[in-house]
């Protein structure tokens, strides 16, 4: 469980990031922060492993504060995998994804066996193996930095826009498998995006923020659609036209006639 | 230390102050190598530079003529001339201008070929000729390179002109060589300083008309 | 020509005594260079001051330096350990600017992904940083490489063996086929040490993609025919 207890970072410069955060991300679960840019939550992520150390407040993995523990062994017990993926350019598919194992003193030759394996759960051919990061596909990248996060079988796993640049059929690919990895795998994620189409796909919880990093609201997917709690939310879900939309024959449809959707 | 002093004593004395075997009127000897082989390599080097980088051809031409000018030992191109054009001005000033030309030349190339294609493209769109284009974008744009190409270039006559006296011309140089023949450290240290000086306040000099230069040419210049 | 056949022992040892002056100075440059850069990228104020007393002695003309250093030093004028130092101050000078751009120049999203990995600094400068700045810490030793093998040449004014004796007892005997001889023997190792930095850059960087290597080359050539 990761325990935000009134959270702030602020910046030299005066800017806010994140204000006076109460945040609780269960165990086993996906808890997605969502937010448009300036909202913070890269911050609140980046609080976790302490890359970021808040101005006041606390951060508190299974009720231990981070502040007590080695920010570098820290590091190594939390996966993290971020837009573009971060792979290290010099480095073969299996090296990079045996990094962290390698960094925690598992021979580089168990810690690329087990790089193999992991290529697998992921769904990257065994091929790829030897390849360097440019000669991989953005898609490809990204399982990579998956399954890097992975490698060191954290129980829990940041994700940072980590699906943020690659084309929407690689995305909502990559997003189905993260939940049948999440299936097998229970980590509890801690997952940073600007899309609330992939918050609501991928979310047990959903945390919807503001400018400043203040929580506008949070829940779950169903009950946040269900009574978004003001103007800023249902916008951000964009409910705003919602109320009048109405079905013509298979379509759902806007007032101005434009179809948003389909009944199944 | 004592060097040091001696090298000041030396400096300070009229005797070797003043006349046309004085240091002054070697450093004015000097400086004017100095920039009439400058102004000869801008002369050939601007405008065959600019035409070239305009074109956006010969890029292996320019890029390898600069390399291979940086593997040229600038004694072995000295002596080389003094042997061809005999003792005198003729060899040394000819080898200042073959060693600053490239320097020149490829920051000419280089600020013109490395405008943005955006800015050029737009420029086009525009309406401007070609002419335009590389008088009021290219040319602007790569000014800090040019700077750059030019600051090396007089950097290097400066430095090179110490060898003239070496094949019978003027300049600092003549204290160097004949100190070195007769021993007489303090003669050579304070010429030595005296070139230095001129190259320090030489090249603190472009660092400021470079600044000036970058700060009106805010946007897309290329860092050298 | 008769002159080149009949002099190949003089110019073998001029060559040798020149590569001998020469590398030295190369492996200085480097070791010293990087330790600076890391400075200067690592703190930027100190960038500009570094960066700015490097380009000053930069343009210290070489005769001069070679006749002031052994005051400094200690060493006579004609100590191999004056040429070197010399040699190995311009190599400095030019490296710190090349190796400070290649450092900032290392993505600081592969580096915060280090961090997050659970990377130390150490570790991470050793295992990160410098492995993605090699190829243009390379393209800048490259530069350094050849400037310095052909600098050389003037601690011949000061009666130190190496290539450059061609030129001064040439031009003194008038034997024209002595100097260009020795100009055309500076270049080769001037190019022999370049080619051995190539090779030596393909063993250490397999993982080098060819196109990142192109538009790299391509920043430190303009960068290097300017500061040429």
């Amino acid at each position: 469980m990761i325990e935000f207890r009134n959270a702030s970072k602020s910046y030299d410069d005066g800017t806010l990031a994140v204000s006076d955060l109460d945040l609780t991300a269960a165990s086993h679960e996906i808890t997605v922060l969502v937010g448009s840019s300036g909202c913070g939550k890269t911050t609140m992520l980046r609080m976790v492993n302490r890359l970021v150390t808040p101005t006041s407040g606390q951060v508190l993995i299974d009720d231990v504060d981070v502040a007590d523990r080695n920010p570098v062994e820290l590091r190594r017990s939390i996966g993290y995998v971020m837009q573009n993926s971060g792979l290290l350019p010099h480095r073969t598919t299996v090296d990079n994804i045996a990094t962290v194992p390698v960094l925690r003193g598992t021979s580089v030759r168990d810690a690329r066996k087990h790089a193999l394996e992991l290529m697998e759960i992921v769904g990257l051919d065994r091929s790829m193996a030897r390849r360097y990061p440019w000669q991989l596909s953005g898609g490809q990248q990204q399982r990579v930095g998956v399954a890097r996060g992975l490698a060191a079988d954290p129980n829990i796993l940041l994700m940072d826009e980590p699906f943020g640049a690659v084309d929407p059929i690689v995305r909502a690919d990559l997003q189905r498998e993260l939940l049948r990895l999440q299936a097998e795998l229970g980590k509890t994620i801690l997952f940073v995006t600007h899309d609330i189409a992939e918050a609501i796909a991928l979310g047990d919880k959903i945390v919807i923020l503001m400018k400043g990093g203040r929580i506008a609201q949070q829940g779950s997917p169903a009950e946040i659609m269900a009574s978004p709690k003001d103007d800023f939310v249902t916008s951000f879900l964009g409910l705003d036209g919602a109320r009048s939309l109405h079905v013509d024959g298979h379509l759902v449809v806007d007032p101005s006639g434009r179809p948003v959707g389909r009944l199944a | 230390m004592s060097y040091l002093v001696a090298a000041l004593q030396w400096l300070s004395d009229p005797a070797n102050m003043s006349g046309p075997n004085g240091w002054q009127a070697r450093m004015a000897e000097h400086l004017w190598y100095t920039a009439v082989a400058t102004v000869v390599a801008c002369v050939i080097g601007i405008p065959l530079g600019y035409a070239v980088g305009h074109a956006h051809r010969f890029r292996t031409v320019i890029v390898s003529s600069t390399g291979a000018a940086r593997a040229l030992p600038t004694l072995g191109v000295v002596t080389l001339f003094g042997l061809l054009l005999g003792i005198g001005l003729d060899a040394p000033m000819l080898a200042f201008v073959l060693l600053a030309l490239p320097s020149v030349l490829a920051g000419a190339y280089a600020g013109v070929e490395g405008a943005p294609r955006d800015s050029v493209d737009a420029a086009r769109a525009m309406g401007m000729t070609e002419w335009q284009i590389l008088t009021r974008v290219e040319a602007p744009l790569g000014m800090p390179l040019l700077l750059g190409g030019v600051r090396s270039a007089v950097l290097q006559v400066l430095a090179t002109a110490t060898l003239a006296a070496y094949v019978g011309a003027g300049g600092l140089g003549r204290f160097l060589f004949l100190g070195l023949k007769t021993q007489n450290y303090p003669m050579m240290v304070a010429s030595s300083l005296v070139v230095m000086g001129l190259a320090i306040v030489l090249d603190l000099a472009f660092e400021v008309v470079d600044r000036l230069v970058r700060r009106s040419v805010p946007a897309g210049a290329p860092a050298s | 020509m008769t002159w080149i056949l009949d002099n190949v022992g003089t110019i073998a040892g001029a060559t040798w005594a020149h590569v001998l002056l020469a590398l030295p100075a190369i492996v200085i440059s480097f070791v010293v260079a990087v330790p600076v850069a890391w400075l200067a990228s690592r703190f930027r104020r100190s960038r500009f001051i570094l960066l700015l007393f490097a380009g000053l002695i930069y343009a210290i003309p070489s005769l001069p330096l070679f006749i002031i250093l052994p005051l400094v030093l200690g060493t006579s004028v004609r100590s191999l350990v004056n040429v070197v130092a010399a040699l190995g101050l311009y190599g400095v000078a030019l490296m710190v600017r090349y190796a400070a751009d290649a450092l900032d120049a290392v993505s600081s999203d592969t580096v915060l992904a280090a961090t997050a990995m659970g990377y130390g600094p150490w570790r991470r400068f050793f295992a990160v940083q410098l492995p993605l700045a090699g190829p243009a810490l390379l393209a800048g030793l490259r530069v350094v490489a050849v400037s310095t093998v052909s600098l050389v040449p003037v601690s011949a004014l000061l009666g130190v063996n190496s290539l450059g004796l061609l030129f001064t007892d040439g031009f003194q005997r008038g034997i024209f086929a002595e100097v260009l001889a020795g100009i055309v023997a500076t270049v080769v190792v001037a190019v022999v040490v370049d080619l051995g930095l190539v090779l030596l850059g393909r063993l250490l960087m397999p993982w080098e993609r060819p196109a990142m290597m192109r538009g790299l080359r391509r920043e430190v050539e303009d960068q290097a025919m300017v500061t040429a």
